[in-house]
């Protein structure tokens, strides 16, 4: 049953994916999946409370309970000596930086915090011990709202952060921005919150520790993204074990949208409870621990502005912005509503002044880091929500002032008021491309006679871009970032010519073993058969960075074809070597090495290696064997782009909005796999609609957040989907080898602002100049009163 | 105390003596070492732990190990046959899965439908998977297989 034949799967083609058979059919294996020998299970009780002094904690009962083998709390981790920290790891200027202990040790700050570990035989015994420990809280007012936190008064989450402000962040030039608005014809402007939501990867997070008291290693298998960077942060900041003696191995992974870069407090947790015991121990997040543990996502409050001249041209913004960082500050939280959000505030605009403000505040509720996107969506949802304002308040069609205001096709590289440097674009090339596919004269037509009939359709445009091929190291080094971003490849040709990818990535779903693969076929001529992919494990490949920033084609991708090309180098030298020719006169093609002129007398890549291995006979100063390394750091962000348009009906009656259609024109720049970008940009799309519909995560007054379950939280169904039309524009990256830029997050940019967008036009004759997400009906039908 | 249940899985006999809270997901998983079922929610919204209960979908994590004594259940592990699944076929054709978490369950619920409704229109696949949630895909392409499963099943 298994195994695709295809010699010619190379760059570019559609090939089914390799990873699908053993997850069709059940075998692949996700980290719950594991059992070890000796093996016992770890839960974690959670505060109730979004704010509590804990005066004390009765652990007693719950240790006699029988299968029960430890009950522990933050006095036995700090006792241990280990050093117990979950830390931020993206430092921005004057941030405020509170203690994270791996457990609450005297105050709770959010429902969902940690305050004791259980661990037992079985996992029924271990979630019945957390009920027989009493924990005496004193309940304290908390706060949710980024906005009110910072009031004076307000709730505290740290005493050493007054008003809860964690940073005070500006880019762009405040003076010229002011300037350009006291001049403005026209002003758009904009109240907007942007919610936040939950990342609901299909799988709970989960960790299984493995602690060789003997030795002194530990093997953590784990959902992750990134297993470098928690072996790091678990070695430097958590367990103190050298980091060396730990090996992260990220299993079969289930979606993970950002939720699965960060180092929480769990997974170290288990690999304590593991030292402990001497056992491997398993903690799997229940669906509703994941609600209160996984990093949320937006939970911005902003205001923003336009300034637009008698022509319709734009000629500043203005953006002040309020930041829930959540309890404590999540691995790349500062980063976020800063580096990944003011920097997108030129859109695809020729704005010559730019200036946002941001407060990152905390709150007493789930820390807020990454999530698909991460910034960018919230920057383009804001910039894009201008431009249409500004359509209305200058009476231009909104295509006609996106086109007026585009930077130039000839204009690259384009240099924006707030740091980033695009290196290629053609926005109007897209945008043609969407009008024309989605018959947008036609529809305006469409939309004036149903109007007529009391029926009220609606069309949104996005033209979105976005940064992301996380990311020259130096740069975002100068910017605050405690990690490198370039990646990692070993190209490894063996003796019998097949050969093994090691890639520092580490996907969950975006189909890297098959892409991965098409790449190398095409670089060395090899048949994609011959090649596998290995990711996801720190004990097999050099250091890497993971899968995150859709950084895992324009990185990993990039260090795979550079260490390819060394191998080929390699090959061409022996080739030349055995061929008794001039190295200079050695061509190479579909995987062949022949002189110049003379294809007939050719050496294959295989045959090469077998000479590289047997090293019988080998030019001066060559090693021998045929492999190679790469570290590749990239000279720039890459630019994906494109034009998103939603159309939407409102009901009048009932406020319901319906989406008609959905139609994506992207430029990912060179598509190595056809078939796998448009499903990254279906689940994209998809997690936009989600939030422009139907998500958002609810605190009460209190921080009580009352969507806690997927019970009361709309993960979107297959039924609020519209099926997807997706067409693209190719415009390479010009400064990676392979002409790639991102994908996995565009959609999730592109959608909140498209959707938001057709329904504000669908309720343009009641007056409605803006709706906050998700849309309900509720929110529609009022605005419609 | 254990009670003891029998049942057939996958087309072998199984004996088991389970404590009657026992869910049938975690007898399948941990006791069975079926694991292709997986387990997403706890409040039974998510359908990755969806199994045939003597021909019908049912969610297993929902299901008490002891309420399927005497019935015969079909996992992931035993719908391919020697060669896969039409819908297997269609879902690995049609790239009707990322990360492949929710894939079993919702390939179960998908042959289920099609038992019930062998020709769906779009409107019935969407509104058929509603117990099934993925967050991959947005559900373009598992749309289109079992479009491609209903076709290659009636012809």
């Amino acid at each position: 049953m298994a195994g695709e034949s295809n010699g010619a799967a190379g760059f570019g083609s559609s090939i089914r994916r390799r990873e699908d058979p053993e997850l069709i059919t059940g075998r692949a294996k996700y980290t719950d999946d594991l059992q070890l020998a000796g093996m016992v299970y770890c839960t974690i009780l959670r505060s109730d409370y979004a704010h509590a002094g804990i005066n004390s904690i009765d652990t007693s009962e719950a240790e006699a309970l029988d299968g029960v083998l430890g009950v522990y709390t933050a006095k036995d981790i700090e006792a241990s000596g280990v050093p117990g920290g979950v830390p931020v790891g993206w430092l921005l200027p004057g941030l405020k930086t509170p203690e994270h202990y791996m457990l609450a040790k005297d105050t709770t700050r959010y429902v969902g915090d940690g305050v004791a570990i259980v661990v037992a035989e079985d996992q029924y015994t271990a979630h019945d011990a957390l009920e027989l420990i009493y924990v005496d809280y004193e309940p304290r007012d908390g706060v949710a709202d980024p906005k009110k936190a910072t009031a004076d008064g307000a709730p505290l989450v740290h005493d050493d952060a007054p008003n809860n402000i964690a940073f005070d962040w500006e880019i762009g030039d405040k003076e010229s921005t002011d300037a350009a608005f006291a001049n403005a014809a026209h002003v758009a402007s904009l109240d907007i919150v942007n919610n936040r939501l939950i990342p609901n990867a299909m799988e709970p997070r989960a960790a299984l520790a493995d602690y060789n008291n003997i030795t002194g290693e530990l093997v953590l298998y784990m959902t992750t993204q990134n297993p470098h960077i928690h072996r790091l942060l678990m070695s430097l900041a958590s367990l103190g074990l050298p980091e060396h003696k730990i090996r992260v191995i990220a299993p079969e992974v289930g979606g993970g949208f950002g939720s699965k870069i960060h180092h929480y407090a769990d997974e170290a947790i288990a690999s304590w409870a593991s030292m402990q015991v001497g056992r491997p121990v398993k903690w799997t997040a229940t669906r509703t621990e994941t609600y209160i543990t996984d990093a949320h996502g937006r939970d911005h409050v902003t205001h923003g502005e336009m300034a637009i001249d008698a022509d319709g041209r734009f000629i500043g913004l203005r953006v002040d912005t309020y930041a829930a960082m959540g309890a404590y500050l999540s691995t790349f939280a500062p980063a976020v509503p800063t580096y990944l959000y003011g920097t997108l505030m030129s859109g695809e605009y020729d704005l010559p002044a730019i200036y946002c403000h941001v407060y990152g505040v905390f709150t007493h509720t789930v820390p807020v880091d990454a999530y698909r996107g991460a910034g960018r969506p919230e920057a383009t949802f804001i910039v894009e929500r201008l431009v249409d304002e500004a359509a209305r308040v200058t009476g231009l069609d909104p295509a006609e002032i996106r086109r007026r205001n585009f930077i130039s096709p000839d204009a690259f590289p384009y240099q924006t008021q707030v740091a980033l440097a695009y290196d290629s674009g053609n926005y109007i090339g897209a945008l043609d491309k969407a009008l024309e596919a989605i018959g947008y004269d036609d529809f305006r037509k469409e939309q004036a006679a149903a109007r007529e009939q009391g029926k009220y359709l609606g069309l949104g445009l996005s033209t979105y871009i976005e940064a992301c091929g996380l990311a020259p190291s130096a740069v975002v080094g100068s910017l605050g970032a405690q990690a490198g971003q370039w990646e990692s490849a070993v190209v490894r040709v063996h003796a019998t010519g097949k050969v093994t990818v090691y890639s520092g990535c580490s996907g969950h779903g975006q189909g890297h073993e098959t892409t991965f693969a098409q790449i190398v076929a095409s670089a060395l001529g090899v048949p994609y058969d011959d090649i596998d992919v290995v990711e996801g494990d720190t004990g097999s490949m050099p250091h890497g960075w993971g899968t995150y920033g859709s950084r895992s084609a324009a990185t990993g991708g990039s260090a795979i074809a550079s260490a390819a090309e060394k191998v080929v180098d390699k090959a061409r030298t022996i080739a030349a070597h055995l061929l008794e020719a001039a190295e200079e006169d050695i061509e190479f093609e579909d995987g062949n090495f022949f002189v110049k002129g003379s294809p007939d007398q050719s050496q294959s890549l295989p045959d090469v290696a077998l000479q590289a291995y047997l090293a019988h006979n080998l030019p001066k100063g060559i090693e021998p064997a045929l492999e190679a390394t790469s570290f590749y750091d990239p000279a720039n962000f890459v630019y994906p782009f494109g034009t998103h348009i939603a159309i939407v009906e409102v009901c009048s009656q009932t406020g319901n909005v319906t989406l008609q259609r959905y139609l994506a024109v992207d430029d990912v720049g060179n598509v190595i796999n056809p078939m796998i970008v448009d499903g990254q940009v279906h689940g994209g799309i998809a997690q936009g609609i989600g939030q422009s519909l139907y998500e958002t995560a609810v605190y009460d007054e209190g921080a009580n957040l009352l969507s806690g379950t997927m019970l009361d939280y709309a993960v979107p169904k297959a039924h609020f989907m519209p099926s997807f039309e997706t067409d693209r524009t190719v415009t390479p990256c010009p400064h990676n080898p392979l002409g790639v830029k991102g994908v996995g997050e565009a959609g999730s940019i592109a959608s909140p602002a498209a959707v938001v967008n057709a329904v504000v036009d669908a309720l343009s004759p009641f007056g409605v100049t803006h709706i906050d997400m998700p849309v309900t009906s509720e929110k529609v039908w009022n605005a419609m009163k | 105390m254990g009670i003891s249940i029998e049942l057939e899985v996958n087309g072998a006999s199984v004996s088991e003596e389970v404590e009657p809270r026992l869910l049938l997901a975690h007898l399948l998983r941990e006791e069975l070492g079926l694991t292709g079922t997986k387990i997403g929610c706890d409040t039974s919204q998510c359908g990755s732990c969806t199994i045939l209960l003597d021909g019908q979908a049912v969610k297993s994590c929902t299901v008490l190990a002891v309420q399927a004594d005497g019935s015969e259940i079909t996992t992931i592990e035993g719908l391919a046959n020697g060669e896969y699944h039409p819908m297997q076929q269609a879902f690995w054709d049609n790239h009707g899965l990322q990360c492949g978490f929710c894939t079993p369950g919702m390939i179960i619920s998908c042959v289920d439908l099609l038992s019930t409704n062998p020709q769906p229109s779009e409107d019935e696949i969407r509104h058929g998977l509603e117990g099934n949630l993925c967050r991959c895909t947005g559900y373009h392409n598992i749309v289109r297989a079992v479009q491609t499963a209903a076709e290659t099943m009636n012809g």
